[in-house]
């Protein structure tokens, strides 16, 4: 599952920070059917997580009232330099993982 | 009788039939979904803005940015957010959790919604209180909720 990660590379010593993250996937209700009139298994991202050196800074759960390929935009304040990590997963259980690093000036 | 009079009385006659509020009903602090998460608490209005268009073409993707005042702080901050819809099968659309770290309390995404609606958008801060506000809007092609 590819992700977009806009988020700057470097920020200062407590700054705020924008992040925006747009996830490649189908976001599927469940409510809908196929070709065949069979219904199609319902597979959102149920779960969204952002940790910054391993400290959780925002957390998501969906449901299907997020569109398909789920956009989020969130803050933070950039305390360290290091990892910022987004992980997710869906119904299907299939994880996405992805890592940003940022450099913080004093 | 001419036909304007004709149309003038019919509509006095004209008794609409009234839905069951179930489907549409409003998000209220009694919602069995909001007290899950206010576990009784009342909810004041104020503080969070919730910002959604008044008229959505297509239901499928419609910007919703929500944010609350607040300082965040590691004493004062926003806990949680979260969006719930009259309308949509799924009432939670979603919820976001925040902390000290965010720096800000706001989050923007996009959301699908079946039909036009009131949207409610709750905030839960660090001191345990309860925030919301609401938005309507008119959706003139609702997400599929089958194959339409």
């Amino acid at each position: 599952m590819a992700a977009r990660i806009q988020m700057p590379k470097q920020a200062r010593h407590g700054e705020l920070i924008e992040i925006r993250i747009l996830i490649q996937h189908p976001m599927e209700t469940g409510y809908r059917h196929d070709d065949v009139g069979h219904l199609i298994k319902r597979n959102v991202i149920n779960a969204f997580s952002c940790r910054y050196n391993g400290e959780e800074v925002f957390r998501a759960d969906l449901s299907s009232g997020i569109s398909a390929n789920p956009y989020l935009q969130f803050y933070t304040v950039a305390e360290a330099s290091g990892e910022i990590e987004f992980a997710w997963i869906d119904d299907e259980g299939k994880q996405g993982l992805e890592r940003q690093s940022i450099a913080v000036k004093a | 009788m001419k036909r304007r009079e004709f149309l003038a009385g019919l509509s006095g006659s004209i008794v609409l039939p009234t839905l069951p509020r179930a489907a549409g009903a409003q998000v209220t602090q009694l919602d069995p979904h909001v007290w899950a998460i206010t576990k009784g608490a009342t909810v004041k209005k104020g503080r969070v803005k919730l910002e959604l268009p008044q008229l959505a073409d297509n239901g499928n993707s419609v910007a919703m940015k929500v944010s609350v005042e607040s300082p965040m702080t590691a004493e004062d901050h926003v806990r949680g957010i979260h969006l719930f819809s009259d309308r949509n099968p799924v009432t939670r659309m979603a919820s976001f959790y925040l902390g000290p770290r965010a720096g800000k309390a706001e989050v923007s995404s996009r959301v699908r919604l079946a039909g036009s609606q009131r949207v409610t958008a709750m905030a839960e801060l660090s001191d345990g209180s309860f925030w919301s506000d609401t938005a309507e809007i008119v959706v003139t092609l609702s997400a599929c909720l089958d194959e339409s």
